[in-house]
């Protein structure tokens, strides 16, 4: 039988303010433990919070940005359970009324567009760290710096056909995140946190199967894969007339496995019920419009202009503004630059290369924009062979040093002076008479020869392109 | 005479007279504590070498000649549920037994800087859930009035202290009357401000909704000096109101002829004590005589008010009280195999009988099962509640009630039966559900006990409520009367 996939996720972003959800605690990631706390975040009796107002100007961004409905009347409800990283036994978030709903997102999807809808986007805050002791120390000690750090989490509806769709989706978003300045987005330092549910349904049925929900996928590649691997289980299941079973799974990376967690009869209660420390969010439609009215260039805008401002195809505009650091430091070496084509092959190319490579970050690069930008008129102007320019690249991640000094360092300088090619070219022919009988001849490939003997004569300086326009000139 | 026998702007006269110091005052108070302490047991912390660091800093201020206010060098006891930063609030709990704040409640904070001292801190019933201070884990406080009586609660402590004077002036905190009803069975004056007009940082929370810190008195025009300097918007608590409510002073000795007074039947129906009754209506009788219009109205929705509160307060606590888990501070249990057994055993043994009872009743109305059927349902009716005293406010300046059915019970009386318990706080609640502010002073004795009158206005109509409850004591003096002890 065939089955259709269907996944939706919920996506968790730590929004990077500058302090914590109801506390005047610095939002800061690392730092010594249990430093940015206070008797509000570590939930001691008596202590009240106060919703910061900063939280919900980076929520009404994202929704405006998701194309989502602000609500101008949300409020934040209590969600209980006991767990030690949690010191008042309750999460505040947002249960009934959210601050944002019904919004969307495009993706591309062979080279179609197609829209995922955004259930809705509540605040919420996070929760401390559990600091387990080695087996042999009995304890476990709790780091309270994260606990309170707001976040907003994003649902979608269960648009997503298929794992590549999930993570196209999750890219798109991050990457508007980004653009948005309102959250890292760093999956490994979990300041991006993604669930999933999935579930698979005969193609043509209606209602939707039973799903499972997954967690603890770190990365865009965890969250494929374990989708893929999710997804197959649900089929074998399924074909060998087996059934699914409500529950949260987990997955384990290093064997590339989803395990349970929890079915759903053992799920919490969680009890929510509006928070009555804190009095109703009410937003002024005007305040919304500013902050609408603020809202930077985001990547589809982006990528259309750079399509009509650079010339360059539509794929490679859609790569270049993924994040929006590619997209500005591609804009910065393209602007101005006579071939804005070479700059995208340069960033698409090299740039990314290097990145994953040595898993690095565009602003670890070492390399400014501008440089890369000469680098590349080094290349046209003939100065540099494009091999020589890769290995000029390769030099100036290492040692930040500006291309011209490296060129000269290297030794890579190409000659392009026609009379020094000339001699080379006229020396060369006299000593290849015979091939040279041949390409007069017809056989055409005898050039090539001829051009591999000038560049080994020129110990490969000489500029390629040169030798063989005066070749053909000499011979024809 | 005695000094602590006096009442605070009795004080606060003679210390600006330089009459007297703080610290005599302080010794006057001490003396009496040392005399009646052991019997009324009003406190579960005494702080006396805070308390006298304090007088002596006032004194020093006052002989510079700096012009001190109202509370300057007072003694005041405080509910041990308020924070205290670095003096141990124990909410009369074996959960919090050791707990020492590192911060002041809000209303410390202000009252400290007005430079009441203080005294020590008073007992309650557990986590405030009670109404006899009986739920105590530490001690049973007595009814000054009859050693073999309770107080009320669940501010019986502070009601005593008040009572027995043992302090000036007392802060406690009303969820559902427990300021009133201890007001009512001591003979003291217990003011519960409207929703948010005193912040409510630093007060351990019961039922975040209806908490709202208050203060017995001596007599009207105290009171009214010391809500002066509690009220105020306050930015660590967004709940409270970003309101002026002026000097509440200016509604002392005030005519209040053509005061419009409503008396809800509903509150004089049966379950109230017939002589209680009737002193109510005798003091309703003195009012009118100074020119108040008064008439009977209905209430009908108040028969619901106790059902609303108990599940609203219970979901809220339940919530509240889950931070408790032995974890970071307060009781841990000694010996727990897990992380489940390490919170099992820690609330177990670490809360009361009453405390549990009210977390599973609150636990139960929120769960998924029964939201819509408690939880959600009583918030429904509190709406109406509110909705209906609302209009009833339109046309009535105050509502007066009893504060309490009965007088108050002997020791170990009724805490058998818990839902005729429950019941009984059928004259209080409402103001809680609703927002409102509201009084009880004392008006009469019944076989020998105090016995309360209930004062209630609209929502920020606390001058209103001051206004008659003033002209009501100048005319019957209840307040004169104190305990043989």
């Amino acid at each position: 039988m065939n089955y259709e996939t269907i996944i939706g996720l919920e996506v968790h972003a730590e929004l990077s303010t500058k302090t914590k959800a109801f506390c005047s605690c610095k939002n800061e990631f690392g730092g010594e433990v249990n430093t940015n706390c206070c008797p509000i975040c570590m939930g001691y009796p008596g202590a009240l919070p106060v919703l910061n107002k900063k939280v919900v100007e980076y929520a009404v961004r994202a929704g405006l940005a998701l194309n989502c409905h602000i609500s101008l009347f949300s409020k934040t409800d209590r969600k209980n359970y006991f767990y030690p990283d949690l010191p008042k036994a309750y999460q505040i978030s947002q249960f009934d009324l959210p601050l944002c709903r019904d919004g969307r997102i495009k993706i591309e999807i062979d080279g179609q567009d197609k829209h995922i809808g955004i259930t809705r986007i509540h605040i919420e805050e996070d929760a401390g760290k559990l600091l387990h002791g080695t087996e042999s120390e009995d304890y476990s000690l709790v780091d309270f710096n994260r606990s309170g750090v707001p976040l907003i989490e994003i649902v979608s509806e269960p648009d997503l056909r298929s794992p590549l769709e999930a993570r196209l989706y999750l890219e798109k978003l991050k990457g508007i995140l980004e653009y948005l300045e309102i959250s890292d987005c760093k999956m490994q330092e979990g300041s991006l946190r993604c669930d999933a549910n999935i579930s698979i349904r005969p193609v043509g049925q209606k209602s939707f199967g039973i799903k499972t929900e997954i967690k603890n996928m770190n990365s865009m590649k965890a969250l494929q894969r374990a989708l893929e691997y999710e997804e197959e289980r649900h089929r074998r299941i399924l074909s060998q007339g087996g059934t699914i079973i409500q529950e949260t799974r987990r997955w384990d990376e290093a064997k590339g496995i989803t395990v349970s967690m929890r079915t759903k009869e053992q799920a919490d209660d969680y009890r929510n019920f509006p928070e009555p420390d804190l009095v109703p969010i009410v937003l002024d439609k005007e305040w919304i419009e500013s902050i609408r009215k603020d809202l930077p260039e985001l990547p589809d805008d982006k990528r259309k202009r750079f399509v009509k401002e650079f010339g360059i195809p539509e794929y490679d505009a859609s790569i270049l503004t993924l994040t929006k650091e590619l997209s500005n430091f591609f804009e910065e070496c393209a602007k101005g630059h006579k071939n804005p084509k070479a700059v995208s092959n340069w960033v698409m190319g090299e740039v990314l290369r290097i990145m994953k490579e040595e898993d690095i970050e565009l602003k670890d690069l070492n390399i400014k924009p501008q440089s890369l930008g000469r680098l590349i008129d080094l290349v046209d102007e003939g100065v540099l062979s494009s091999t020589g320019a890769k290995q000029v690249f390769e030099e100036m991640y290492k040692t930040g040093e500006e291309p011209e000094v490296l060129v000269d360092r290297l030794g890579l300088k190409q000659i392009s002076d026609e009379d020094a090619i000339a001699e080379l070219v006229k020396k060369v022919v006299d000593e290849n008479q015979k091939t040279v009988e041949d390409y007069k001849r017809g056989k055409t490939n005898a050039l090539g020869y001829l051009v591999g003997q000038c560049m080994k004569a020129s110990k490969g300086k000489a500029n390629p392109q040169l030798i063989n326009k005066m070749l053909r000139d000499l011979l024809s | 005479m005695d000094l602590f026998s006096l009442t605070l702007h009795e004080i606060r006269d003679m210390m600006r007279n330089g009459e007297i110091s703080s610290k005599e005052v302080l010794d006057s108070v001490y003396g009496r504590i040392e005399a009646v302490e052991d019997k009324i047991e009003a406190y579960l912390t005494l702080t006396k070498d805070y308390a006298y660091e304090a007088a002596e800093s006032i004194d020093k201020r006052r002989l510079k000649g700096e012009k001190l206010g109202d509370l300057a060098g007072i003694p005041m006891a405080v509910k041990d549920n308020i924070s205290t930063k670095g003096i141990k609030t124990t909410c009369a709990s074996k959960m919090l037994e050791n707990y020492i704040p590192p911060f002041d409640a809000h209303v410390f904070e202000k009252l400290k800087e007005a430079g009441a001292i203080l005294v020590g801190k008073t007992n309650l019933d557990e986590f405030a859930m009670g109404c006899s201070t009986e739920t105590s884990a530490f001690k049973i406080t007595k009814n000054p009035w009859d050693l073999e009586r309770v107080p009320g609660g669940s501010s019986g402590g502070s009601a005593a202290a008040v009572a027995a004077d043992e302090a000036y002036f007392a802060i406690g905190s009303d969820t559902g009357g427990s300021m009133r009803q201890p007001a009512s069975l001591c003979g003291v004056i217990g003011f519960k401000p409207t929703y948010g007009a005193i912040s409510r940082y630093g007060l351990v929370a019961f039922a975040s909704s209806f908490d709202q810190i208050g203060t017995f008195a001596k007599d009207v025009e105290d009171c009214a000096i010391i809500l002066n300097y509690l009220y105020g918007y306050d930015e660590k608590d967004t709940t409270s109101l970003p309101i002026e409510f002026g000097d509440f002073k200016e509604a002392l000795n005030k005519d209040i002829k053509g005061m419009k007074i409503g008396l809800p039947k509903e509150y004089y129906d049966k379950g109230i004590d017939g002589e209680v009754k009737e002193m109510i209506l005798d003091g309703v009788k003195v009012l009118e005589r100074l020119g108040a219009h008064v008439e009977e109205i209905s209430l009908p929705y108040a028969k619901y008010a106790v059902p609303v509160y108990y599940i609203i307060s219970s979901s809220e606590a339940s919530s509240n009280l889950a931070r408790f888990d032995g974890v970071r501070y307060g009781y841990r249990a000694k010996e727990y195999k897990d992380l489940e057994e390490l919170y099992v055993n820690s609330r177990s043994q670490g809360f009361g009988s009453e405390v549990k009872f009210r977390i599973m009743l609150g636990t139960y109305s929120l769960s998924s099962k029964c939201y819509d059927t408690h939880y959600n349902r009583a918030l429904k009716v509190r709406r109406l509640i509110k909705q209906e005293l609302e209009e009833a406010f339109v046309k009535y300046d105050i509502l007066i009630t009893p504060t309490y059915p009965t007088i108050a019970s002997k020791i170990g009386e009724k805490s058998e039966d818990l839902v005729a318990m429950y019941m009984s706080d059928i004259c209080t609640v409402t103001a809680n559900i609703a927002g409102i502010p509201a009084m009880s002073i004392p008006c009469g004795f019944s076989k020998g006990l105090p016995v309360g009158m209930q004062i209630m206005s609209k929502a920020m109509g606390e001058a209103d409520i001051i206004k008659a409850a003033h002209a009501f004591e100048k005319n019957t003096n209840y307040y004169k009367n104190k305990p043989t002890l």
